[in-house]
């Protein structure tokens, strides 16, 4: 039986919630049992924000994520609050501008130019959601390249298509 | 081809409605629910329907009712504020025999409370929240797929019993997003109300046929002429202060239910025959529990569950027939202890019995239940 937790915390805006959804998606292609959920609420727009989705081959009781086998955070705050106290297993990825104090341990740890990618190699901030999802995948490698491409493209606004498909591959790349 | 999708409780909420036949939605939208004002907003026109959002919650609930005295299957959906609003068009669709469906989908209160904190405190709202005596149906959904099925329900049995159902989400359910199977359209059983087929019939709309306890008329502005009003009515619904009316009437709307309890009544249960301790939960609530009751398991506890679906009428002949089997039942839901108090009236001193509640807005995690199991 495989099941992964995964929750991506960052601020309002970064498209997270979003990320989770393709997240989701892009495992009911790979015939998995999925369950997405949200902080919802002011904080969600500009403040700390977080989406949770739960991947796993038996069905999904409790929807909520409670022991993480994935966490991303892409700011200091959600650092802070979501990347501490973890099973050793889970795995941490963070973006590069994380300030991460000196005697932080946690084994599995990656960081990555997440928002440097989208700014300036694809060009718009806004992916920065996407390019989060093409360094995931390429991490758990739960989909098919392919069916990850179909269910950003079920999830991003018309006339982005060509756009997310560069920053999702461009967040693939990121990680060796 | 079977259909999966990901979809959100609330969009299923919608969806299921649509399959049902539901074709005009009223309301104000209200976090957590307004993804079905959203979702009809946009699939109401689709389908031929219409979507309106009113003034406030009151008049929400008032245009549903009054769409459905015309015939067409109606909704509204609101979250624990706007429900209090809706109580009143609530009693005055129980006692003119117009059915539609209530969406509530709980959020944490009192008042505004929280709006985003999921909750189950509108339970006993849920069945006394309007005055004086009256029918209740309230069918509680524990994953998105019965968003969908159960939603069909509800408008399955408003149309029947010609009575309001409200479908007691909450936001745990309503904003969670599962993958779903969409019932092919032949699948789905739906019914609709019984209405006269000479619509220039002569028997009065509020009258019976022998043996039988809902009425059959036809929608309000077409046929015969009758009357709607919320005051105790005759069959030809014009107000009467006989209490020979007002004792039948009273009778009638609560017997067609409680007559009807095995058509009515569903529950889900997992009860081993060597299981002593019962876990009561409903509504998302149960999510918790089906993990719990797992874990436990594994490490060779003897527990089950017991999760009615429909939770008012609440299922007593069950409930008890389970308490005389176990040492314990503990009830686990997301208020200060409300259906608890109808398990303690239903199981007497058959068991021992437990509870387990939350009002700070987080929702109860599985540990909780196993811990509250196991506290003896």
């Amino acid at each position: 039986m495989s099941k992964m937790e995964i929750r991506l915390a960052g601020t309002g805006g970064q498209g997270l919630i979003t990320g989770t959804i393709i997240l989701a998606e892009a495992g009911i292609f790979e015939n998995k049992f999925v369950a997405q959920s949200q902080s919802y609420g002011p904080e969600a727009r500009g403040g700390m924000c977080k989406g949770e989705v739960i991947i796993s081959d038996d069905k999904i009781g409790f929807t909520k994520v409670t022991k993480p086998t994935f966490v991303m955070a892409l700011s200091q705050l959600s650092f802070k609050k979501y990347c501490h106290d973890l099973d050793e297993d889970c795995f941490v990825l963070v973006d590069e501008s994380i300030e991460v104090p000196a005697d932080y341990n946690h084994k599995k740890f990656m960081k990555l130019p997440i928002l440097q990618t989208a700014r300036e190699v694809v060009g718009k901030m806004q992916t920065v959601n996407i390019v989060s999802i093409g360094a995931i995948n390429k991490i758990l490698g739960f989909s098919s390249a392919e069916n990850m491409e179909k269910a950003v493209l079920m999830h991003v606004p018309k006339g982005t298509e060509e756009l997310n498909l560069k920053a999702l591959a461009e967040g693939a790349k990121l990680v060796k | 081809m079977k259909k999966i999708r990901l979809m959100q409780g609330n969009e299923a909420c919608v969806e299921g409605a649509i399959a049902a036949g539901c074709r005009f939605y009223a309301g104000y939208p209200i976090t957590p629910s307004t993804e079905i004002a959203e979702g009809c907003a946009v699939r109401m026109p689709q389908v031929g329907g219409h979507f309106i959002q009113m003034e406030d919650e009151i008049a929400g609930c008032a245009a549903a009712v009054g769409a459905s005295a015309a015939g067409v299957k109606s909704m509204t959906a609101t979250s624990g504020p706007g429900f209090s609003l809706k109580q009143e068009n609530l009693g005055y669709a129980c006692i003119t025999e117009i059915p539609f469906v209530l969406v509530d989908v709980q959020r944490a209160g009192p008042s505004t409370g929280l709006p985003t904190s999921p909750s189950q405190g509108d339970v006993m709202q849920a069945k006394w929240g309007t005055h004086g005596d009256h029918p209740v149906i309230a069918i509680a959904p524990s994953s998105v797929e019965e968003c969908y099925r159960k939603c069909v329900r509800c408008f399955n049995l408003a149309e029947k019993y010609r009575t309001p159902v409200i479908f007691l989400m909450d936001e745990i359910v309503g904003h969670l997003r599962e993958s779903i199977e969409i019932p092919e359209e032949s699948e789905l059983e739906i019914i609709n109300r019984s209405c006269p087929e000479d619509p220039t019939h002569t028997a009065p709309a509020y009258s019976c046929k022998k043996g039988e306890l809902v009425p059959c008329m036809a929608p309000f502005g077409s046929g015969e002429r009758y009357n709607i009003t919320g005051l105790i009515h005759g069959e030809d619904g014009f107000p009467t202060n006989s209490t020979k009316t007002a004792d039948a009437q009273v009778k009638r709307l609560i017997a067609k239910i409680e007559e009807n309890l095995d058509d009515i009544l569903e529950w889900e249960e997992d009860m081993p025959e060597d299981a002593e301790t019962c876990i009561v939960c409903y509504g998302g609530t149960a999510r918790s529990v089906y993990s719990a009751v797992e874990e436990m398991r594994n490490a060779g506890e003897k527990v089950g569950f017991f999760r009615p679906i429909t939770v008012w009428p609440f299922p007593v002949e069950k409930m008890t027939e389970i308490s005389k089997k176990v040492k314990k039942v503990v009830v686990v839901e997301h208020n200060n202890g409300q259906l608890v108090l109808e398990v303690e009236r239903v199981i007497k001193n058959n068991c021992a019995l437990d509870f387990l509640g939350k009002v700070n807005g987080t929702v109860i995690t599985p540990d909780e239940v196993i811990a509250k199991v196991k506290e003896g």
